[in-house]
């Protein structure tokens, strides 16, 4: 890091392009080969390029700001939810859509630093940055959302499970971007929440995330849970034995401290400067056990 | 590295300026328009002191490049005022005694601009949450929430 009077950390010179669709990005990215980099809201990149220590410095800058293909949040019930990946924080949690149908998703979203941030921060950065603690990645998981990447051979789609291989590390080839994210719709009677732990309410690292769906069938017999995990691993992952020991089964306190065990068992977490191992393993129980609570709240009344 | 050439509106006044990729909005702002109400206190994204409205959403523009503004409408703490009258924000902090240093008041009086605009009635826990990314080193921060909430009055 350089310091100096009046101006801290100045960036490094880069080039910089601001294409106006996603054909000439992509075709840019591949005119100029290696080196570059997307820049989205820059809350990440910015911060990094300045700092200079966990991302080589980029030779250039591919802007996706002015990109339309990249823009948007729509629905139908038949395809479900599209997100561009430069919808912002703030648009996904202003939406009243994303609120009534994903409201994991919001409570992800509206947590994002701060309004700031949330003003600036993409969901495509989000989840191209890959941190484990990443506030929008347990929500997506649980939603089991699909990566949408354009390439220049064309598009492939992958689930996030398979996006995401390690911290700050994804399956994005060079030259390729990613160009949404695809939610499919939720069954009836699903209620979705997310929680996080941070010793600061606003503008903290995520200790431990937890996002949790449940879909009811009759009798509160529980007929689909999605549980999903972030900062407990390389990457966010999903809690499938917790998911499996609740599904078919009644909605009940005793079911719910039950399955908030298994998810912490199913947590490897690391001892970090944000909290041990074992102390995160106890947060993921008890924040796994309340958010079952509130997801089914949620479900009665969807 | 090539200059780009952008327009852009700061406080309302058409531009033209020619800009390096890697300078950033704070840094344009202050240098080339002499426009020094807004200040870097962290350059990551931290402490708001750098806060500032472009299209109608406040911004760290210690995290947006200079050209990524172009096309953009900008408001600084120095757009605030009215042929010499203070905005009901900036007044209300000097009443209210939420200026100490001064390093932080105008990114906290962008950020509660930002606010009112939204939410005109805001609680103080609402008050809290539009402030937080916003760090004082001084004033223990409950001056600045009772000038937010005296604004929202005088501005009722
Ligand atoms: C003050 C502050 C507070 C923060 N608080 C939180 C928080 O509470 N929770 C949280 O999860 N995060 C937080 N962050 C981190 C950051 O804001 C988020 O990760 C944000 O979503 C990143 O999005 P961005 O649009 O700014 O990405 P950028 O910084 O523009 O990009 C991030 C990375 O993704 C790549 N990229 C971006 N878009 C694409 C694309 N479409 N295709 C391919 N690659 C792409 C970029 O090349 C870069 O490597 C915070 C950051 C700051 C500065
Ligand atoms: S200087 Fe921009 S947030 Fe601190
Ligand atoms: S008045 Fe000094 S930092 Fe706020």
């Amino acid at each position: 890091m350089r310091w100096h009077y009046g101006r801290s950390a100045p960036l490094p010179r880069f080039e910089y392009f601001a294409p106006q669709s996603l054909t000439e990005a992509l075709t840019l990215l591949q005119e100029r080969g290696q080196g570059g980099r997307a820049l989205a809201g820059g809350t990440d990149l910015v911060v990094q390029v300045k700092e200079g220590v966990k991302i080589p410095i980029p030779s250039y800058l591919v802007s996706l700001r002015r990109i339309p293909e990249l823009r948007g949040i729509d629905f139908s019930a038949r395809d479900g939810l599209r997100i561009g990946a430069t919808a912002t924080m703030a648009e996904i949690a202003e939406s009243p859509l994303i609120r009534e149908r994903y409201s994991a998703l919001a409570d992800g979203a509206e947590i994002v630093g701060s309004i700031q941030t949330m003003n600036m921060a993409t969901v495509g950065g989000n989840v191209c940055n890959a941190a484990p603690s990443a506030d929008t990645a347990p929500p997506l998981l649980a939603h089991e959302a699909v990566a949408v990447v354009a390439g220049p051979q064309g598009e492939r789609e992958l689930p996030l499970e398979e996006f995401w291989l390690g911290p700050n590390q994804t399956a994005l080839q060079p030259g390729e971007l990613l160009r949404e994210l695809r939610l499919p719709a939720p069954p009836a009677n699903t209620g979705g929440v997310y929680v996080r732990r941070t010793p600061r309410k606003q503008m903290d690292i995520a200790v431990i995330g937890v996002a949790v769906l449940l879909t009811l069938g009759q009798g509160d017999r529980i007929e689909r849970a999605r549980i999903a995990l972030g900062a407990v691993a390389p990457t966010p992952v999903r809690a499938r034995k917790a998911e499996a020991a609740l599904e078919g089964k009644a909605a009940s306190e005793a079911l719910f401290a039950e399955a908030a065990e298994t998810a912490a068992s199913e947590a490897s977490p690391i001892d970090d400067i944000r909290g041990s191992a074992e102390f995160r393993r106890h947060l993921v129980r008890v924040t796994t056990e309340r958010c079952l609570l509130e997801a089914v709240q949620r479900a009665r009344t969807a | 590295m090539t200059r780009h050439t952008i327009s852009l509106k700061i406080n309302g006044q058409p531009y033209e300026v020619a800009v390096e990729p890697h300078w950033t909005l704070l840094e344009t702002v202050r240098e080339q328009f002499a426009l020094t109400g807004s200040k870097e206190g962290c350059g990551t994204g931290d402490c708001g002191a750098c806060s500032m409205i472009v299209d109608g959403r406040l911004i760290t523009a210690c995290l947006m490049l200079a050209p990524e503004a172009d096309g953009s409408e900008i408001t600084t703490i120095e757009g605030l005022a009215r042929n010499g009258d203070l905005h009901p924000v900036q007044q209300s902090f000097i009443e209210a005694g939420g200026v100490q240093c001064g390093f932080c008041t105008p990114g906290m009086i962008m950020a509660a601009k930002a606010l009112l605009d939204s939410n005109p009635r805001p609680t103080l826990e609402d008050v809290r949450l539009g402030l937080a990314g916003n760090l004082c080193r001084c004033t223990g921060y409950s001056k600045i929430y009772e000038a937010v909430l005296a604004a929202a009055e005088r501005i009722g």
